[in-house]
Formats: C-alpha cells, sequence, structure tokens
C-alpha cells in the first residue's frame, strides 16, 4: 500500500482530476466486488445449514474469507509488471516444491499432496493454479499473438510438467484445472482452432489408451459409478444417489432453510463441501440454484469484460484464463454433484467450506482486480 | 525485444482476443445452460420420483411389538411372565476393528461358538448401521463389566429386550408349553404384518392354543432416521395392543401336590372340576424346564431331552395313550344298566375264570392267581366294581357286544378328542367291529370283546379323556370339555356343554355306590386310601399290561423288567355328595394300581382343602 502511495503523484493527476474515487485508489473493481460479496454471503448462509447448523464453521469460514478478502486487495496493488517480472519464478518455486512433495511429502488417504514446513501445511499444487496461468502467459505475452507452434509447444511444456507431477500425487481433479488455466491461456492467446480441433481429436483418441494405462482402479470406478450409481448403491454410488435425490427433493421452492432432509439427516455426504450445492438446492430449489447461478454469471461476465478491456496482452491473457478457469470450479462442482461428470475433488468455488481454494480463487481475483484497474492508468 | 514489440500489432491482437472471448462467453453459456437444464430435470420434472426416495429415506416405518400376555392359575399365580432380557449387539460401522473387539468381548464374558456363528451369518446378511446381537441373557454381572468397559468399546451396544419366564419352570412345563424362536416354517405361515418385530411364537401347549388372544396386536411409528438409521423423533404412533392375560383353571397347589406325589416315576395327572370342566391339574412327568426354549435351546440340552428313554417332551397327559384297565368297570357297568341286560342286583357266577360258550381260552379273573377262585360264587355290580371283578364284565361285555359296548362307551368320550384346549392331543382308541375293518382291514373276533370288557386288548385311553369320562358320571351324566382356560383379561369363559349320557338316578347310584366301595368298603381294591380320609370318595383302580402275557404264564412283579412292568392306573373323584373334583392318573410300569391311588388322595385332599380355606369367610 505504501508502494502505491508514492506512487500516485507521478502516474495520473489527470486520472486523479476525473475520477478521484477511493475505488481506484485502492484498485478495486467495484462491482466485481459488490458480486464476490454477495456470493460468499449467500455460500456462509448456505454453509451454516450444510454444516448442521454450526457457527463455529461459519466463524471459521468467515475467517478464511476475511483473509481472503484482504489477500485479494493486497494482490490487486501489485503492478502488472511485477506480475510478469515474478511469474517465472512463481513457477520455478511451485515446480521445485511438487518434486519436493515426492520425496519429502505428507499423504492422506493414500495421496501425498502436502508439504509441511515448520508445522504449517500446505499444497503447492494450489500455488500452481495461479502459477501456471501465470507463467504461460508470461511467456506467450510478448510474443506474436496468435503464437507460433513453437510457442504453443513452449506453453504446453510450462502447463504440462505441473500438471503430471500433480497427476502422479495423485490429483485428478487439481492436474486437470490446472492444465486447463494453461489451456485457457492459449485459448485466449487465438491459437488456430485447428490445434482446438486437433487436440479434441487427440484427447478422444487417447480415451481409450487412457483407460487402459494411465487411469488408477478408483478413478475409472468414479467414471463407471457415475453412469450407473446403481451399481454400487451402498458404496461409491451411494454420494451421487443421495446428492441426486436432495437435488431432486428440493423441487422448484425447496424445503426451506435449515429443513433439508437430506443433508440434515447425513443422508448426503461432504455436505458442507464438495456436494454443498446439493444442500443449497435441497432447501433452496431451482430458485435459490438460479440465485447461485445468476451471481457465477455476471462474475464471470465482468470478468471477460476485464479482459477485454485489458491493455497489455498478459492483462488479456490472465484474465481470459482466471474467468474460464473460475468457470470449470462452477461447471465441474455442479456437473459431478447432479450426477453428470465423474465425482472428482473439485470445490463448488467460495461456497465450499476450505480454506485454500477460498485464498487461491481471491488471489486469482485480486489479480482481475489489478487488470481491470491497470487500464484506467494506462488509458491517457 | 524492441523488435519483436514492434511486430506485435495490439489491434488485431485485441479484435482476435474479443472475438475469443464472444465464443468462450457462449460456451459458458452453452455449459451453464446444460448444468441448469439438469437441475431443472432433477429438480422440476423428476421432482416426484425424488421426493419420494428422499420421504422413504428419511421416515422408516417401526413395529413395536406388543407385550404377550401374561398367564395365571386360577388364585392369581403367575405362571408365566416377560421379563427384560439383555443381549448384546454390535453395530459394525461404528466398529473400528471387528476382531479385536470380538477378542476383548470374549475375555471379557462368554461368548460360545455358537453365538459367533450365528452372529457372523446374521453380520452378512445387515446393513452396516443395523445392530447384529451377538449374545443373548446377559446376567446382571456381564451387564456391570460391560457398562464399566464401554468407553473402550464403541460400537458395542447393549439392549433389553421382553422374553416369555416361567417362574415353575418345570412344574407346569406341559400344562402351559412353552414359547420359542419363530422359525422358518412358521414365518410363512404367521401372519407377517401381525408379527413384525415379534421375535417368539407359542409352540406347543397353551401357548399355542392360545397364540392369537396372547399375542396382541401389533403397533407402528413412524420415525425420522438419519443415514446412521439412528432414529431422531417420532413422527406418528400406533400403540401396540398388549396381549390379552389369560388365567386358567389350573389350581398351583393341587398341580404341586400331583407333581409331588408322582416324584421321579413317569405318568400323568389330570385333574378336573366337573361343574366347569376345569382342568385343576395336568401333569406329565418327566417335565422339563422350558425357559430352555424361550431363546433357542442349545444343541446339547435339546439332543438330551429328545433321545432320552423317559421322553419329557412327551406329554402324557394328552398325547399318552394307555389300556385304561379296569379303570373302564364304572363305564362299563352303567351300560350294562342302562341297557336293560342287567340290574343293580342281579348276579354272574365267579369260578375265577370265563370262557366262552363253545370256546376252549380260559379269560382269568385276576384274583384267581392270589386265591386260587373267584371273587365270590355269585357277583353283583357293587361286589364286580369294588373288588374289580374281571369275569362280571367279560360276561357283560359278550352280552353287549363290542359294537353296542362301543356306542356306549362314546358317549362318555372315548375313542375321539376331548377338546380341551391345548395342543397335540391324541384321540385314543374305542375298538369297534368297523373300527378294525378299516384299521387293520380284519374281522373283528369274539375273544377280544371279552379283553375290551376289562379295558385291554385295543382299547387305549389318554388320561384326559379317564378323567372327563370320570367327571361325566360324577355328574352323573352332565358333560363338560374339558377347559384349561378360565378367563381372559378377567372375563370368566364357558366351557361348552356337550350331548350328556342319559341315565336314569338309581342306576347312577349304583355306580357310585360300587365306586365308594373301591375306597371305603373292606374288600375294596383301594381300601387304604380310606385311612384318615375326612370326605368320601369315589375311585376305580386299574393295571394295564404292558407285555402280552402268554396264555397259561402268570405274571410275576418281581420277575419282570421294570420297563415292562404294568402300567398303574387310578380314577376317582370326591366328595361323593357333592363332588367337585375328578382325577385320573397313570403311573407308568408302577406296577399296579396301588402306585397310582395314593396320588388321587394326596391331589384330592390338597383341592379339598384348598376349597375349604377358600370358603372360609374372612
Amino acid at each position: 500500500m505504501g508502494d502505491y502511495v508514492r506512487q500516485m503523484p507521478n502516474q495520473g493527476s489527470q486520472d486523479m482530476a476525473r475520477t478521484p474515487g477511493i475505488a481506484m485508489r485502492l484498485h478495486i473493481d467495484v462491482p466485481l466486488l459488490l458480486l464476490l460479496l454477495a456470493l460468499t454471503a449467500y455460500g456462509l448462509f448456505v454453509l451454516y445449514s450444510a454444516s448442521g447448523q454450526s457457527m463455529d464453521a461459519v466463524v471459521r469460514q468467515g475467517r478464511y474469507f476475511l483473509l481472503a478478502y484482504v489477500g485479494m486487495i493486497a494482490a490487486a496493488q501489485i503492478s502488472l509488471q511485477s506480475y510478469a517480472r515474478w511469474s517465472p519464478w512463481l513457477y520455478l518455486a511451485g515446480v521445485g516444491m511438487l518434486v519436493a512433495v515426492i520425496f519429502a511429502g505428507v499423504g492422506a488417504k493414500g495421496a501425498q499432496r502436502w508439504l509441511e514446513v515448520g508445522g504449517f501445511r500446505f499444497q503447492p499444487s494450489e500455488i500452481m493454479k495461479l502459477g501456471v496461468p501465470l507463467a504461460v502467459a508470461w511467456f506467450l505475452a510478448d510474443r506474436t499473438l496468435p503464437p507460433r507452434f513453437v510457442f504453443v509447444l513452449g506453453a504446453l511444456v510450462i502447463l504440462g510438467v505441473p500438471a503430471a507431477l500433480i497427476l502422479q500425487q495423485p490429483d485428478l481433479g487439481t492436474a486437470l484445472l490446472i492444465a486447463a488455466s494453461g489451456l485457457f491461456v492459449l485459448f485466449v492467446a487465438g491459437i488456430g482452432w485447428r490445434y482446438i480441433f486437433g487436440a479434441v481429436v487427440l484427447a478422444i483418441a487417447s480415451a481409450w489408451p487412457a483407460w487402459l494405462f494411465v487411469l488408477k482402479d478408483y478413478q475409472k470406478q468414479r467414471i463407471l459409478t457415475m453412469l450407473n450409481p446403481q451399481s454400487d448403491k451402498l458404496g461409491a454410488g451411494w454420494n451421487i444417489i443421495q446428492s441426486k435425490t436432495a437435488i431432486g427433493s428440493g423441487g422448484w421452492e425447496g424445503k426451506g432453510w435449515m429443513q433439508g432432509t437430506q443433508s440434515q439427516l447425513d443422508f448426503l455426504p461432504e455436505s458442507h463441501t464438495d456436494f454443498i450445492i446439493a444442500v443449497l438446492a435441497e432447501e433452496q430449489g431451482l430458485r435459490g440454484v438460479l440465485v447461485l447461478l445468476s451471481l457465477y454469471l455476471l462474475i464471470l461476465l465482468r470478468g471477460f469484460w476485464i479482459g477485454v478491456q485489458a491493455q497489455t496482452s498478459f492483462g488479456r491473457l490472465m484474465a481470459g484464463s482466471l474467468t474460464l478457469t473460475f468457470f470449470v470450479y462452477i461447471f465441474v462442482n455442479m456437473g459431478m454433484v447432479a450426477g453428470l461428470l465423474p465425482v472428482v475433488g473439485v470445490p463448488l468455488p467460495l461456497v465450499s467450506a476450505g480454506g485454500t481454494s477460498i485464498v487461491t480463487l481471491m488471489g486469482g481475483f485480486g489479480i482481475l482486480m489489478a487488470i481491470s484497474t491497470e487500464q484506467r492508468r494506462v488509458t491517457r | 525485444m524492441q523488435q519483436k514489440i514492434a511486430l506485435k500489432d495490439q489491434n488485431l491482437e485485441s479484435r482476435i482476443y474479443s472475438a475469443r472471448t464472444v465464443t468462450a462467453i457462449v460456451i459458458v453459456l452453452a455449459l451453464l445452460g446444460v448444468v441448469l437444464g439438469r437441475y431443472y430435470s432433477l429438480q422440476i420434472e423428476q421432482y416426484e420420483t425424488y421426493r419420494t426416495q428422499s420421504e422413504r429415506n428419511r421416515v422408516q416405518l417401526q413395529p413395536l411389538p406388543p407385550k404377550r400376555g401374561l398367564i395365571y392359575d386360577r388364585n392369581g399365580v403367575l405362571l408365566a411372565d416377560n421379563r427384560p432380557s439383555f443381549l448384546l449387539s454390535i453395530v459394525r460401522e461404528r466398529v473400528a476393528d471387528l476382531d479385536a473387539t470380538l477378542a476383548e468381548l470374549q475375555s471379557l464374558l462368554e461368548i460360545s461358538e455358537q453365538d459367533l456363528k450365528r452372529f457372523n451369518k446374521k453380520l452378512a446378511r445387515s446393513r452396516p448401521y443395523e445392530a447384529v446381537p451377538l449374545r443373548f441373557r446377559l446376567n446382571e454381572e456381564e451387564r456391570a463389566t460391560l457398562a464399566v468397559n464401554r468407553h473402550r468399546l464403541p460400537g458395542v451396544v447393549v439392549d433389553a429386550q421382553l422374553l416369555r419366564h416361567y417362574p415353575h419352570g418345570e412344574l407346569f412345563s406341559h400344562a402351559l408349553g412353552y414359547v420359542g424362536r419363530i422359525n422358518e416354517r412358521e414365518a410363512q405361515v404367521l401372519d407377517e404384518t401381525d408379527y413384525r418385530g415379534t421375535f417368539h411364537v407359542g409352540k406347543v401347549g397353551v401357548e399355542k392354543y392360545y397364540e392369537d388372544v396372547l399375542h396382541g396386536t401389533v403397533g407402528y411409528q413412524n420415525v425420522e432416521s438419519n443415514a446412521h438409521g439412528r432414529v431422531l423423533r417420532v413422527l406418528e404412533r400406533f400403540s401396540p395392543e398388549p396381549g390379552a392375560n389369560l388365567t386358567l383353571h389350573l389350581d398351583y397347589a393341587v398341580q404341586k401336590a400331583a407333581r409331588d406325589a408322582l416324584g421321579d416315576q413317569r405318568g400323568a395327572v389330570v385333574a378336573i372340576d366337573p361343574h366347569t370342566g376345569g382342568v385343576l391339574a395336568l401333569v406329565s412327568t418327566p417335565g422339563f424346564d422350558t425357559n430352555l426354549f424361550v431363546n433357542g435351546i442349545s444343541t446339547a440340552d435339546y439332543s438330551a431331552l429328545r433321545d432320552s428313554l423317559d421322553v419329557p417332551l412327551f406329554n402324557r397327559a394328552v398325547q399318552g395313550s394307555y389300556p385304561p384297565g379296569s379303570t373302564v368297570k364304572p363305564f362299563m357297568g352303567m351300560a350294562g344298566l342302562e341297557s336293560g341286560l342287567m340290574t343293580p342286583q342281579s348276579t354272574v357266577p365267579d369260578p375265577g375264570w370265563y370262557k366262552l360258550p363253545g370256546a376252549s381260552r380260559l379269560y382269568r379273573d385276576w384274583i384267581l392267581r392270589i386265591r386260587g377262585t373267584g371273587h365270590a360264587p355269585q357277583v353283583d355290580l357293587k361286589m364286580a366294581i369294588a373288588e374289580s371283578c374281571d369275569v362280571y364284565f367279560y360276561d357283560l361285555a359278550r352280552r353287549l357286544t363290542i359294537d353296542r359296548m362301543h356306542d356306549y362307551m362314546a358317549e362318555y368320550g372315548f375313542g375321539d378328542r376331548t377338546g380341551v384346549d391345548t395342543t397335540n392331543e391324541r384321540r385314543g382308541v374305542m375298538p369297534s367291529t368297523q373300527w378294525k375293518r378299516s384299521a387293520m382291514g380284519q374281522p373283528w373276533y369274539p375273544g377280544e370283546t371279552i379283553s375290551a370288557g376289562i379295558g385291554q386288548g385295543y382299547w387305549l385311553a389318554t388320561p384326559m379323556q379317564l378323567a372327563a369320562a370320570t367327571s361325566v358320571v360324577a355328574l352323573r351324566g352332565e358333560r363338560r370339555a374339558p377347559r384349561l382356560l378360565k378367563a381372559i383379561n378377567g372375563e370368566e369363559q364357558q366351557a361348552p356343554l356337550l350331548k350328556p349320557v342319559e341315565g336314569t338316578p338309581e342306576h347312577w347310584d349304583a355306580i357310585f355306590d360300587g365306586m365308594r366301595e373301591v375306597v371305603h368298603g373292606e374288600r375294596g381294591t383301594a381300601d387304604y386310601l380310606s385311612q384318615g380320609i375326612a370326605y368320601e370318595m369315589a375311585g376305580k383302580t386299574g393295571t394295564a399290561q404292558v407285555i402280552n402275557i402268554p396264555q397259561g404264564e402268570v405274571y410275576n412283579e418281581e420277575e419282570v423288567a421294570e420297563r415292562h412292568r404294568h402300567h398303574g392306573l387310578f380314577i376317582a373323584f370326591a366328595p361323593l355328595d357333592a363332588p367337585s373334583i375328578a382325577v385320573a392318573i397313570i403311573v407308568e410300569n408302577g406296577g399296579g394300581s396301588s402306585a397310582a391311588a395314593p396320588i388321587a388322595r394326596a391331589v384330592i385332599d390338597t383341592w379339598l382343602q384348598g376349597e375349604t380355606v377358600a370358603r372360609v369367610p374372612g
């Protein structure tokens, strides 16, 4: 913050004269902030019920939000040049930590995802959710766009290495999210449709070998379970049957806040984390789902708008990637809970309980705000 | 670097970017549309399906088993009640390490191989949140041990259930019967709804006969339960209706007197109150502890009971079919009088044996072996009954013929079930020419009529039949079906009146006279009973052959193996002027009636004493 105050006089006295808003000075995108506040408030409201009326859970989540908002505003203060400058280092540090996880990681439930430093635990993969798009955007920003084939290949290597490292942890959901965030940079950078179609064809063609050689048994099981949850009623299929029952029984109006029988009587697993949308759908009905989807859509549109308005390639690429990644969270989570997609560990963004994903997501919105407020400085 | 930047066309890039953004927005909207469509499909189109499914998840119909009715004796002594029994169950999903928990439990209390086998079988078929029973009937000490160690045993539950209990165990085993776990065959027959939540059913005896009354009506509650099956609250409740309490005619004191008098002999005692048909005592020895059967008898206990030579599971009082022997003489005498073939005064010459005209076979009188001659040169009815003269009844049987004999005896209920309200009653056999043709495919031989005249040969009767027939005599022809049930929930039940046995009063007097003489006469076959007696008793002794004694041989009690000795029988009623009890007794291989008669005295004494006590005001 001190940095910024020092910079202000040199940079835009004209700007100041035109819109001397405090929001601009704090690098805050007001529409985005209001939408996020509405979303997080709605999220806390649902969480209270989903956690079994636990004020503790709400307070804990509230504390994460506080931390995340502070982090977001802090992230908004950093100039895009600084992001671009530091992104390769952040990326390399991230890859280093992912390698360290292999040798010194801490595991839970058969997966090694955590690093422990001085009693503080964190997931390096979480850092890469921002590290990868930043690195790819940095790598492409200064090239002629659409990027030439070699640079496309370079970008693929940049996103592929961490994705592969995370995939072996194993954490399919995060690996896909991280790979997607890098691919989205390529997409908005304007790579030719032939690449895109080629990739799609390749993906379909490799589905069978992947099934045979890459996917682990439990991952295959999840896909089979999604296709036919009745096949394993008391095991893995239970989650999907119960979440679909919760959603469906909500109807249009819902059963009422804290009145959802599926969620309140423990039929719904993971009701306050990955499956929280089922609680919302059961208690608030399709109306509540529409409200949530509307908030998400407005945030997405604001994100796209910020990208279109961005003045630098780096800003544009970052805005596009962050927005699309946010969309992937929404789509994958809501799709898997409703039985459209296999169950992968992707939270409902800013609603599911859980600290790290909130902080990372809000960090991303901080960068979006930096992009959003940067343009006005550049516009002269 | 400079060159590269110069090459960048910001406008072109911006245009491309905008185009891509539009594409992205289209894709995003399309995919969000897919998601929304999915939620619409689940929440609007399939709402009813999922609504129903969630209700089914949440609400469970739980049966509330009714409390089984209690059983009392006529004076309110509790014969069968329900006691809380504690059982140990395990909820699989709450146990981290099942083997460790089982090992821990085995160190704390006794768990048999049988328990474990049953537990594992049930566990395989249960849901993880269901409690699977491991050990039944925990005693107080075991419960205390479990309570102390509870914190170390998560998922181990101690539950109470009501179990049938028979406070007097063996004493009423054949009078009451018992309940046991519902087996697969019974499960198919029983009403599924009515027995949901009930694990026991009457297996035999009164417990089975009055199952409908004792069982009650099942209740239900709708409960809301969570995913773990834990009941959170009761939404709706329809209380079960407890089964009716039964009061039986049985008298604890009389039953006990009969049981004690039988001691360790095999036999049966049935006592009936002639005015009501009420069964005052029903004893069959040896008995068994009915409590063993309530929660599954162990294989060892069961095979011991099943394989015992004494057949303790056999209810001799209603299932045992014995040759009634000389106890039939009063009924035969009455038939002779009513048929007009003789009068109380007419006599029959008695040389000690009887021969059919034109046949060589000699039918001996039992007295011949003792005195070497008959009872008297001329024997009348009174003497024939009092001294149990065989020749008199050989002659009567011949003149009456077997078919008329059958018809007269059928009036007393011989050859048919008495209809007493318990299970497994046998008909016995009242032979006739027609019976022999259909049962054995053979013609009737005249000699067989002679044997039948003294209750031997094909004639078989149950102690219940004999007691019922005796009470018909006691009431001079009035006939009621014997009944164990006295009242349901305090409401008196009447035993149905049956077609009476017609008879002129003088004839009944003659029979009474004869039977009185058995006990009180100087030469009565049970004269020893009259010692110190405070009332007048009418009785008749009987002896039944177990093995056929070849012609010309003489039965010698000491030489015969115990199980080949004669059965001793005795029937009686008292007091003579106003009979209030009729009894029939059999002592298997007792040697003769002297094994049975004293039991009648003990039973009648107890009953009359009790009556006197009960009648004394205040």
